[in-house]
Formats: structure tokens, C-alpha cells, sequence
């Protein structure tokens, strides 16, 4: 993975001198809240319900096992021992203080993290594809391209005070496992008809209140042009994106109101003016980040044999495991999902125990994903048993990966000012409810939200659930065959909402329709598409 | 109109009236005008060898509209004085500069030694940018 | 009631008015009435609370209740984590 060098280590260690300089003079009162707060989101620190909260950023979701063991240092030193692992791949903190968030970044320096522009109106960690390096059905890896992006858009001095917040996706396969089509920007790298490598770029998608998917705004960039049309795409939007209100802000609004073409239009003219300007990196630089992202040293002729005995073991493989490009090796998920857990909660131990994983049996390396679950992408199959036995007994070795005990969910109303309602309460109740029905249910993405922010992303759950307020009281809405990747779909509302009880149950009535009505091999979302909303409403209303 | 706190030009700083931006096009002898959020610069590009002075509004520091102004305008050529104006706080100061601005009146008067060390605070920068600053990627490579 | 409730600056922790300062226990939360937006006001400029705000609530036989669940699970702690509150009785039912 990327290694910083002399460059990067003093662009980090300014920034925290930087937050450290501008902390002092809010506390000593040279600066109002007003002017603070936006220097301290672009740091990544938010005030919530209860206190400040730190989201530090993991770049497209790759870390080392040193970094891991400092995020779960970071958990005991500075905050009450755990964190939480979000869905745009970051790690979150509830309860820091003011005081101490220089320090926490500055530890985060010493392992080359940070926590730049995880929040603001900037461009945010740009995401990808936690199988990257290690799915064979990837063009390249995408991560050098991120890390391309990333530097890109670090203090970016036009891009600063965007209309809202800006978030890229990078992928290179066409199997989307970062939600491509639902980012601001969602890059797929593919190779064109005349053999070239280039990227398809698509506007414009997004979730929140009004969830949109982004269409496709250029067919072809070629590699050498990339951060020169990133910057057209962002320019453009600085300059037309609204900014007469919060809730039409995001690019999509802009995207949707003036049409595709003519956006593509206006980015073409942007890009053919910038083209002159020379911003462009030379292919050099993209040379020099790709090698960090080589192939680990693979043992040659590892067995590709797997013990299957241990029936648990078996299942665990089954349900967690993903074929690996390299015979011998294996892409194992470890879920943050226990039944009847906080969904992407970890201990600080439980986080040091995964780093040392990682060290031990995944080239020193882990991924985390945005259904807010870790992944250790290059275990030898001759390890697996030995590391499933080490996650079983720290209470890691749920075998639940895209079933439906693996749920999504928001902090909401426990930690988030922003939130209408609770959601993991809800999270708990269902994945209690259908801890032994997960076999039969099959592949199942139910994802909650605790207010139209959509931070749960529950737009592209099979199942989604929005909490809101009736006059003060939670109450929960379901919407059903969302979907992400390729086939990207957004949820449909099946009706008035359900208290909290209700909405477990309205589950279960949904899920006992699909199973009633199931051909073959279908999944819930399958069944759903094929046979529409109105038996579904018919068994929640009726 | 406001003082200008720190300039980074060795000419004098021009004088006179700096008219709106609507006005602008039929005062054919106006060489200074005023940018606001939603004007667009490139408007100004017939002019650029006539101004000497364009000054760019920030009615709220989070709106960064004028940062893309200021960018177009040294991209197109423009190498007059280009002055950032309104609610213009410390912590603006480096994005503002390498944006393309060489003058700063802020609405409200900064602390001349927290903008110092603003303006020296970043050794260098990922991005190409207005002021011909080397990025990063250049001094890796050459 | 009337209840100003706001976080301490450096430590972020949560607080709330009780007439002549700022505690962390809801209970100690009073009536500051017509002078609310005043209170906060002042005490916002003096730097000894941060984000304040203005909310309603009730007093019931020594506690004090925010009248929006938002608020009860602000006095409360996580729900879902109730080992980490300030009341060692927190329960999760307490903030219906």
C-alpha cells in the first residue's frame, strides 16, 4: 500500500500544526464557533448529541496493521474504547475532547493517517472497492487512481468551499462493490475498443433526501487527463452548484436541473481550457504510486485445499470468504456484525486483535468496507482455520457477510444530532429476531437510517428503513429493492411507517412473502423485482 | 470602502472609483471592477489588459464561488491586482493566495501575526495553482 | 420549563444551566423562563458553554425531563450503551 514520502509526511504534520494553531484560538476565544466550525469539520470533528466526534479518514479503505493498532490505541487513549467503523470506509470517535484532537492527529501523523476533509463542504475520503488487489475480476487495481485523487483534492484551494460535500468513488471492475453509481463522481476504469486504459466518469448520484443514481457523463477519459476533467467536473459545480439551499446543494441537484448534456457540455468547454493550463500530473507520478499497490509475495504453489470439517468453520467460509485472484489464497470478511451487536462497533481490543490478523496471516494488510465490515484481503487458505479459530473467540467470526444479520446502520439518535430516530435499537431487534433464519433467507441488504441524511444508505438496502419523528415520537419507514452495484436501484416506500416493534415485524412479514413466493434460486431483491410492491403492501397493510 | 491589509505587489495599489460588475461594460474607461459570488469572470476577459484592479467579494467565507474566479482570471491572463474582499478570516488566507489573489481587505481587520503565519504556513502543495507554486508531483519528477 | 443546554467548549461534554453555572446532570437543569435566549447569550460570549440552545422540559418529583427524545437521550447517553452514562440506573425506557 501507499508509503508516504518526504512530501506527504510534512503535508500531514502542517495540517495538524495548522489545527493545532486554530484550536488555540477558538479556545482562547479569538474565533466564534461560526468561524471554527468549518475548519474544524475539514479536520474531520464533529459536536454531536453527546459530545465531539472525530472521523478519521482510511483512503479508499486500505490500512496496514500498524495504522490499525493505532486506531484502536487511539480508542483507549483518547476516547472510551471503541470505535466505529462507518459507510464510506473511515473510522469514527464519540467522545473526544477539544483539547486532545491536536494531539490524536498528530499521533495519527506518526502512521501516516489523518483526518483531512472527512467532513465539510470539500471533497470528502474518495472510496473503493475493498476486494481491490485481490478480486480476479478487476481490470487493475483501482487504488493507485484513488491515491492519485486523493492528493489531488487535499487542500485543494478552489474546492474548499464547495456548495456541500463532495464524494468519489473509484472502481475497476465492472462488479460494483463500492456503490459507484451512488457518489458524486463514480469512476470505473475499463480499457476502451483500441486496447487504451481510461476512465468512465459518472455525475451526479447520490443518496439523502433525494436519492438520485449518477448518469454518465463521459464515456472515455484517458489516464492522462484524469485530474484535469476531475477539476472541469469540480469547477463547474463550484460555480453553478446551488448555494441558496442546504437541501439542493449537492451536485446531483445541479446535474438533474440543468440536464446531463448540458453539464457535460459546460465540463467539456472547463476541460478543454484547463488542458492548457498544465495541472496535469505527469504519467510519472502515476507510475511511481502504482508499485506501492504490487502484488504481495505470494507463496508459489500454496495448497488451494481447504479443510471443511469443522462445520462452523465450513459455513463461516461460505458465507465470508471470496475467491481470491492468486491460487492458495482466499479474501476473508471479518463481520462487525455480531447478533444483537452495534453494527461496525469495535473494541479497542477487538481492533488490536484485527490488526495483529492482518500482520499475521494478510501481508500486514486490511481493508474496511462500506457495508462497515473488515476485510483481510490475501490470507493463504492454509491459514484460515487458524484465523477463523482466533475471530470465533473474540467474537468476530459471524458468518453473516450480505445476509441478513449483516445490517447497515447510522449511529442515529444515540450519537447523532442530526438523527430523527434510533437505529441501531432497530438493528439489534432484527438481527435477534433472524439470527437462525439467515441460511434461508439467502442474500439480504438491509440497511437503516436515522434520518433522510441517509448515512445508512438505506435508499440501496433490499430492505431500508428511514427513522422519522411523528410528533415526537421514532417511527420507522420501509422501502424495498434498493440496490447498489451495476444494477443500481433506489428503494421503494411501501407505505405509512411502523413504531419500533412494527417495523421488526413488517420485516418479517416481507421476508415470509418473498420465502411464500421464491423461485428458485432467487434473492429477496429478485423476488421483489419480479413480482412487484403490491403483494408486499397487500401483507403489511391489509 | 475597506483598507487593504496585505498586498503582495510591488506597484502602487490603484486608485479610483471600481465599478460593478453590471456597470462595467459601459464604462469603457473603468479599470477597476467588482466581482460578485455570481458573476462571471470570463465576462471580463475582453478587458484584462485595461484593468488594473479586480476585486472579488466574499460575502461569506464558505462560499467559494470567488476562488474560481480569481483562478480563471490569472489562467487567463489576467496580471493586474486581484484583490479579495468581505468577510475574508485567517484561515482563508493560503487557498485565497494560491487561488491568485495578491491583495486582501478583509471586512473585518485580521491579526496581522496569525495572517503571517497563514501566508508561511503551508511549505508545499499537492495542486498546481495560480501563482505558479511547483506542486508536489513536480518537484518529485522534475 | 425552559432549559439551556450546551456543550463545555474544550471537553465537549454536555451541560446544562442550573442558574448559576453549568452542570453535566440533567437534574440540576432549572427554569431559566423569559431570560433563556439572554442567558445563552451571555454565557455564550463568555465562552463558558459552546452550541448552546434553547429547549422545553418538565420537572417531575427532582428530576428533570427534556420535553423531545432528542434531548432524553442527550441527558441520558447512548441507549445502546448505557454503561457509559453519567446515571448508574440509566435504563433505555427512560427516554419514551
Amino acid at each position: 500500500m501507499y508509503k508516504y514520502d518526504q512530501y506527504d509526511q510534512a503535508m500531514v504534520d502542517t495540517r495538524v500544526a495548522e489545527f493545532r494553531d486554530q484550536t488555540a484560538r477558538r479556545i482562547a476565544g479569538k474565533m466564534t464557533e461560526d468561524q471554527f466550525k468549518p475548519l474544524r469539520l475539514q479536520n474531520g470533528l464533529y459536536l454531536q448529541l453527546h459530545a465531539y466526534m472525530l472521523r478519521v479518514a482510511v483512503p479508499y479503505g486500505t490500512l496496514s496493521s500498524a495504522q490499525m493498532r493505532m486506531l484502536g490505541d487511539i480508542a483507549d487513549k483518547y476516547d472510551r474504547g471503541y470505535g466505529h467503523f462507518t459507510t464510506r470506509q473511515n473510522i469514527q470517535y464519540n467522545w473526544i475532547k477539544l483539547d486532545e484532537a491536536p494531539d490524536i492527529l498528530a499521533d495519527l501523523a506518526k502512521v501516516e493517517m489523518h483526518a483531512i476533509q472527512t467532513s465539510g463542504n470539500c471533497i470528502r475520503n474518495i472510496s473503493s472497492d475493498q476486494y481491490a488487489g485481490a478480486a480476479a475480476d478487476e481490470l487493475v487495481d483501482p487504488r493507485p487512481y484513488a491515491e492519485l485523487l486523493r492528493q489531488w483534492s487535499s487542500f485543494h484551494p478552489e474546492f474548499l468551499a464547495l456548495p456541500r460535500k463532495f464524494k468519489i468513488a473509484v472502481i475497476a471492475s465492472d462488479t460494483d462493490r463500492a456503490a459507484m453509481r451512488l457518489h458524486d463522481i463514480g469512476i470505473q476504469i475499463v480499457r476502451n475498443a483500441a486496447g487504451e486504459v481510461g476512465c468512465v466518469f459518472y455525475v451526479g448520484g447520490g443518496m439523502g433526501r433525494t436519492p438520485m443514481i449518477a448518469p454518465l457523463i463521459r464515456e472515455f477519459v484517458p489516464l492522462d487527463h484524469l485530474i484535469t476533467y476531475s477539476e472541469a467536473c469540480l469547477r463547474v459545480y463550484n460555480r453553478y452548484g446551488r448555494r441558496d439551499n442546504k437541501y439542493k446543494a449537492r451536485i446531483k441537484i445541479l446535474v438533474h436541473e440543468i440536464g446531463k448534456e448540458e453539464y457535460s457540455r459546460q465540463v467539456e468547454e472547463e476541460f478543454a481550457h484547463l488542458l492548457t493550463q498544465g495541472i496535469e500530473p505527469p504519467i510519472a507520478e502515476l507510475e511511481r504510486i502504482i508499485p506501492f499497490f504490487a502484488d504481495p509475495a505470494y507463496e508459489a504453489g500454496a495448497s488451494d485445499e481447504l479443510d471443511r470439517s469443522d462445520p462452523d468453520f465450513a459455513l463461516w467460509v461460505d458465507r465470508n470468504c471470496h475467491a481470491h485472484k492468486q491460487p492458495g489464497y482466499i479474501i476473508a470478511t471479518i463481520s462487525l456484525k455480531p447478533v444483537g451487536g452495534i453494527p461496525g462497533d469495535a473494541s479497542a481490543d477487538q481492533i488490536r486483535l484485527m490488526a495483529d490478523l492482518g500482520r499475521d496471516y494478510s501481508f500486514d494488510e486490511l481493508r474496511v468496507t462500506h457495508a462497515q465490515n473488515i476485510v483481510l484481503p490475501h490470507v493463504r487458505k492454509a491459514d484460515l482455520y487458524t484465523l477463523w479459530l482466533a475471530l470465533d473467540a473474540a467474537g468476530l467470526g459471524t458468518p453473516n457477510l450480505d445476509s441478513i444479520g449483516d445490517i447497515i446502520a447510522c449511529p442515529g439518535l444515540d450519537y447523532c444530532s442530526l438523527a430523527n430516530a434510533r437505529s441501531i435499537p432497530v438493528a439489534q431487534k432484527i438481527s435477534e429476531r433472524f439470527a437462525a433464519r439467515e441460511a434461508e433467507l439467502g442474500e439480504l441488504k438491509l440497511k437503516i437510517s436515522g434520518c433522510i441524511n441517509a448515512c445508512g444508505h438505506h435508499h440501496a438496502g433490499h430492505i431500508g428503513i428511514l427513522g422519522v419523528d411523528r410528533k415526537g415520537t421514532e417511527n420507522y419507514q420501509l422501502s424495498l429493492g434498493g440496490c447498489e452495484g451495476a444494477d443500481t436501484s433506489l428503494g421503494q416506500i411501501t407505505g405509512p411507517g411502523f413504531s419500533e416493534d412494527g417495523i421488526v415485524d413488517a420485516v418479517e412479514k416481507v421476508t415470509d412473502l418473498y420465502l411464500a413466493n421464491k423461485q428458485g434460486e432467487e434473492r429477496f431483491l429478485d423476488t421483489y423485482r419480479r413480482i412487484g410492491m403490491a403483494p408486499f403492501k397487500e401483507a403489511l397493510y391489509d | 470602502m475597506t483598507e487593504v491589509q496585505f498586498r503582495f505587489r510591488d506597484d502602487a495599489a490603484p486608485s479610483g472609483p471600481v465599478a460593478a460588475f453590471a456597470a462595467f461594460g459601459e464604462q469603457s474607461n473603468a479599470t477597476a471592477v467588482r466581482i460578485e459570488p455570481g458573476d462571471d469572470a470570463r465576462v471580463l476577459v475582453p478587458f484584462l489588459d485595461r484593468l488594473k484592479l479586480v476585486e472579488v467579494n466574499f460575502p461569506a467565507f464558505t462560499d467559494g464561488r470567488g476562488n474560481s474566479a480569481a483562478r480563471i482570471l490569472r489562467e487567463l491572463g489576467y496580471t493586474g491586482e486581484l484583490r479579495a474582499v468581505g468577510d475574508v478570516i485567517v484561515d482563508q488566507l493560503p487557498a485565497l493566495r494560491r487561488s491568485g489573489f495578491d491583495s486582501f481587505a478583509p471586512q473585518v481587520p485580521l491579526d496581522a501575526a496569525d495572517a503571517e503565519t497563514a501566508f508561511a504556513r503551508w511549505p508545499h502543495a499537492y495542486q498546481a495553482d495560480a501563482i505558479g507554486s511547483a506542486p508536489i508531483w513536480k518537484l518529485r519528477h522534475g | 420549563m425552559k432549559i439551556v443546554t450546551g456543550n463545555d467548549l474544550k471537553s465537549g461534554e454536555v451541560t446544562w444551566w442550573t442558574g448559576n453555572g453549568w452542570s453535566r446532570h440533567v437534574n440540576e437543569a432549572v427554569d431559566a423562563g423569559a431570560d433563556a435566549e439572554a442567558i445563552l447569550a451571555r454565557e455564550s460570549a463568555a465562552q463558558r458553554v459552546n452550541a448552546a440552545y434553547v429547549i422545553d422540559g418538565v420537572s417531575e418529583g427532582g428530576t428533570v425531563r427534556p420535553a423531545h427524545i432528542k434531548e432524553r437521550i442527550r441527558a441520558l447517553g447512548p441507549t445502546v450503551r448505557l454503561d457509559l452514562s453519567l446515571d448508574p440506573t440509566a435504563t433505555p425506557e427512560r427516554v419514551l
